[in-house]
């Protein structure tokens, strides 16, 4: 199988996904608000002091976005269940993987894109500046982005085979996501409000592992999940 | 819509035929839980021919189908489908057989043409923007090209999951009540592809509850039940 051709297929779905997702505007709308939501009821149950904020805001962030892909993940399944269209899909020739793949490329631009909407609502509720960091910053948003969303796709995949696949999803998901949020949070955290401990740099290089034991790990077994 | 004359006896003989089955399956057994679909499956199709699979419902068939066109793997048994191993060569029979199921696996979404080159890139279809123009015209859709999925009737959604198999020119076309759905036009649209497909030398498996509604011959009937075919 050569490299273009499973890059055809990749961008494929990655396009279907979109176009589908694009069409569906009340869905993209929906996640955003949600994860905009999140935060402003995190925002009210902390409460108005401005140091409780800014030293919260990294960890409520990653939960309002942990919460927004959830539902993103659950929809891209979801596409293919409605009209049958999963089986389908597994009868094309090629590689299992090249689909994840796909999936995977579609769920990034759209929890990236959510991100984008969040981001700047969390510096002004939470009454955090951008720091003078901000491309390491910037570096553990897309690399956290990248773990999270690896897993997120591939347990909504494990989801999707079965009934109760809206309860499942979190179930299975949530436990699996705490190395990668841990370290998206404390490596968020070092950096909006100050790296005191000066392991910044840390929790960055423990996201490149994690992100590629997930990718790497998910690429393999896909296979084996989606045909169960 | 050009619709094909009725198949004649004499494909079987006149198309070129690779040598062997197309589909040769032994004591094949599917599981899923605690029921068994399929019980001991012996089937041999030969290349040209065009067997019905008759039975009431939850007897296996579409299970039976599935299983052909690699969409669930056998619980136990061995078989070959267009001379490929069912377990070890998957990838390599989906390259070469079409199935379309009960469902018609469309993204409502999407528009027709969109759902169409989606398939087509998949497939590694060469020149696909011209191909799905082609396809759509075959079934009669061009007109409705750009609408979206969801907007079409039924018997529109069955004539877009045709065409999705036109691409393909497939050895093995499996066919799980194809007419559901269908106008007199969309069932000799599926009667024309059986057809080409048994002239390309193929293989076509149907099936079908009403044999009344097959405008040729079958090469063989079998009527499964319980899982068994018989």
């Amino acid at each position: 199988m050569s490299a273009a051709a499973s890059w055809t297929r990749v961008s494929a779905v990655a396009a279907k996904d979109l176009t589908a997702e694009r069409r569906a505007k009340a869905n993209i709308v929906a996640v955003t608000s949600l994860g905009a939501l999140t935060l402003l009821v995190f925002g009210f149950a902390i409460g108005p002091d401005v140091a409780t904020l800014r030293t919260a805001a990294a960890g409520i962030l990653w939960l309002s976005v942990l919460f927004s892909g959830v539902l993103v993940f659950h929809r891209s399944y979801q596409i293919e269940l409605d009209g049958g269209a999963l089986e389908t899909l597994l009868l094309y020739p090629g590689e299992r993987w090249e689909i994840f793949a796909g999936k995977l490329l579609a769920n990034l631009c759209i929890v990236l894109l959510v991100e984008a909407i969040v981001i700047p609502v969390a510096l002004v509720l939470y009454h955090v500046s951008v720091p003078d960091t901000w491309p390491a910053l910037l570096a553990v948003i897309m690399l956290g982005t990248l773990g999270f969303v690896t897993l997120g796709t591939f347990y909504s995949a494990m989801a999707s085979r079965t009934r109760s696949r809206e309860v499942l999803l979190p179930l299975l998901l949530f436990p699996m996501l705490v190395p990668v949020l841990l370290a998206a949070t404390e490596g968020s955290a070092s950096y909006l409000v100050g790296n005191a401990m000066g392991d910044a740099g840390a929790w960055l290089r423990l996201l490149v592992v994690f992100d590629v034991i997930f990718l790497l790990g998910a690429l393999l077994v896909f296979e084996h999940i989606i045909e169960a | 819509m050009s619709l094909a004359a009725p198949i004649s006896s004499s494909v079987r003989e006149s198309a070129s035929q690779p040598a062997g089955s197309a589909i040769s399956l032994v004591e094949i057994t599917r599981r899923f839980g605690h029921k068994w679909a399929l019980r001991g499956i012996e089937l041999d199709v030969a290349y040209g021919d065009l067997v019905v699979i008759q039975g009431h419902n939850g007897g296996g068939k579409s299970t039976l189908l599935r299983v052909i066109a690699t969409a669930v793997q056998p619980t136990g048994g061995n078989g070959h489908v267009l001379g490929k191993d069912l377990r070890r060569e998957a990838s390599e029979i989906r390259a070469e057989s079409a199935l379309l199921g009960t469902a018609n696996g469309l993204y409502e979404d999407l528009s027709a043409t969109e759902n169409l080159l989606f398939a087509a890139r998949m497939l590694g279809v060469r020149q696909p923007a011209e191909q799905v123009v082609k396809a759509l015209a075959q079934v009669g859709l061009a007109n409705d090209a750009d609408e979206r999925v969801r907007g079409y009737s039924s018997g529109m959604q069955r004539r877009l999951a045709l065409a999705r198999l036109l691409l393909q020119e497939p050895k093995l076309l499996l066919l799980d009540e194809p007419f559901n759905t269908l106008d007199a036009d969309g069932t000799a649209l599926v009667h024309q592809f059986m057809a080409s497909t048994r002239e390309r030398g193929g293989a076509v498996v149907v099936v079908l509850h009403d044999l009344a509604r097959l405008s040729v011959a079958p090469s063989a009937t079998y009527t499964m039940t319980m899982g068994r075919l018989a």
